[in-house]
């Protein structure tokens, strides 16, 4: 009686009468599941509703493309495109540091990559370096795209993103909090920024794996 | 400006022609401003209302943040322009008053715990004003909320109930507001009934008050469909890839 027949939920619609198919964006009362956000409907086993927009809420082991704001004590708060800061401690930094000398490698204004070690029950966010890919981003690209939109950008088991790489023949690196940081030669960025904004723009719609490939075949002349 | 009228209803019909339990002609708009995190413009009868939403962010002042929550906080203004004799600009004693019980009404179906710590900045303009604001202005502020992206338990609808004539009538108009025998502004929760809001003026007995409850209430389901009809309608705008622009 209650199938959800349409693709987007408002607040306190009413999505299920099985309380075991609450998933993400949910909430469950007497039983029912109904909606949190205004947002799109995704039905698989569990009913999922992802905001159209929203800010970025930092989570554990998310990898993020951070901004020094500030240098503390003995650690480097970093913003991370949410409206909760972020904490760098010096001891999460690749090489061992002394107070005096933070600022020498990693000055206010810098960006990096990084992952979230941990959040708590206060958002206090922390991130640390010492990963793989963790690092500090010089010379190259940075755009912003909504992080509702990163999955899109990814794609199922990162086709888009692969394609994206193979085609505009440039480094990519996607953040989860809606970063996006590119380099390489001008022409292909500019050709892979123009691509990522426009599946930024029409992330909702059906097909768009296709029309992002026809697009890059289209332009493929303009990049080396 | 306008005198007090004879008689309010004259063959079962109000001076603007519309039955005791009409609401008037009402016209929402979502995502209508580009710097706001969520938006809403709202027409109701003469009222013309702008709500934006900003947020969750940072609080500032530091001091008023809560470390286990987040606070939202509204502000109900009117522009000077919004009566008929110039309004002076600024808060003054009702605006506060109405900024504060709007808040209220809002208080329960914001999850605030999603947001420990941060500030959900709700700003409603009344721009033109013809009785019935604080509820023009909630129905838009939970629209604009819903745009930003905020973590609601549902929407919150809000309409007024009145007497003019010994008789019962629907989201007043001003007439009937400033020379009526009572009004009473609700917000609830349509989806559960619940109330956020009720505010009274004038004398109604108990059985007006129960009956014109139900009014109200039934008027808040008209808004309620009106709401979701807008924010379905914007996302559709989005997705043919154009641009919304005010009509």
């Amino acid at each position: 009686m209650t199938v959800v027949d349409k693709s987007v939920a408002i607040p306190g619609d009413l999505l299920s009468d099985d309380a075991s198919r609450a998933g993400e964006g949910t909430y469950v009362e007497d039983g029912k599941v109904y909606a949190h956000y205004y947002g799109i409907i995704n039905d698989r086993e569990k009913i999922k509703i992802i905001p159209i927009t929203s800010k970025y809420i930092p989570k554990r082991n998310d990898v993020i493309i951070g901004i020094v704001t500030d240098i503390g004590f003995s650690n480097w708060i970093i913003d991370i495109n949410s409206p909760y800061d972020a904490l760098l401690h010096i001891s999460e930094y690749p090489e061992r540091l002394e107070m005096y000398n933070m600022s020498k490698h990693l000055r206010i204004g810098e960006m990096i990559m990084a992952h979230i070690s941990d959040v708590d029950y206060k958002m206090k966010t922390e991130l640390t370096m010492q990963d793989e890919h963790a690092g500090i981003l010089r010379n190259g690209r940075l755009i912003e795209i909504s992080h509702n939109r990163i999955p899109r950008l990814i794609g199922r088991n990162g086709s888009m993103i692969n394609m994206l790489h193979k085609e505009c023949k440039c480094k990519i690196f996607v953040a989860q909090n809606g970063r996006v940081w590119l380099s390489g030669r001008e022409e292909n960025v500019d050709l892979a920024c123009e691509a990522i904004l426009k599946i930024d723009n029409e992330a909702h719609t059906s097909g768009l794996t296709d029309r992002i490939s026809e697009f890059l075949m289209v332009n493929k002349g303009r990049i080396s | 400006m306008n005198a007090k009228p004879e008689k309010f209803i004259i063959d079962g019909l109000r001076l603007d022609g519309r039955r005791p339990d009409e609401l008037r002609p009402l016209k929402i708009s979502a995502g209508v401003l580009k710097r706001a995190d969520g938006s809403c413009y709202l027409e109701l009868g003469a009222n013309k209302v702008m709500a934006a939403v900003y947020g969750p962010r940072q609080v500032h002042p530091r001091h008023m943040q809560d470390a286990t929550k987040a606070i939202v906080r509204y502000r109900y203004n009117m522009a000077s322009f919004s009566v008929g004799d110039r309004k002076r600009p600024g808060p003054d004693r009702r605006s506060i008053e109405i900024s504060k019980v709007c808040r209220d009404a809002f208080q329960p179906v914001v999850i605030k715990e999603r947001h420990p710590r941060l500030a959900i900045d709700v700003f409603v303009e009344v721009l033109q004003a013809g009785a019935g604001t604080r509820t023009a202005g909630i129905n838009a502020a939970s629209v604009a909320l819903a745009d930003a992206g905020i973590a609601m338990k549902s929407l919150v609808a809000s309409c007024a109930v009145g007497k003019v004539d010994d008789t019962l009538v629907l989201d007043l108009m001003k007439e009937e507001d400033n020379y009526g025998q009572a009004d009473m502004p609700i917000a609830v929760i349509p989806t559960t009934g619940e109330i956020t809001l009720l505010q009274m003026d004038g004398h109604l007995t108990r059985d007006e008050f129960g009956t014109g409850f139900k009014m109200a209430m039934e008027g808040c389901q008209k808004i309620h469909e009106a709401q979701k009809e807008a924010l379905a309608k914007c996302y559709q705008m989005k997705d043919d890839g154009g641009e919304q622009v005010g009509e």
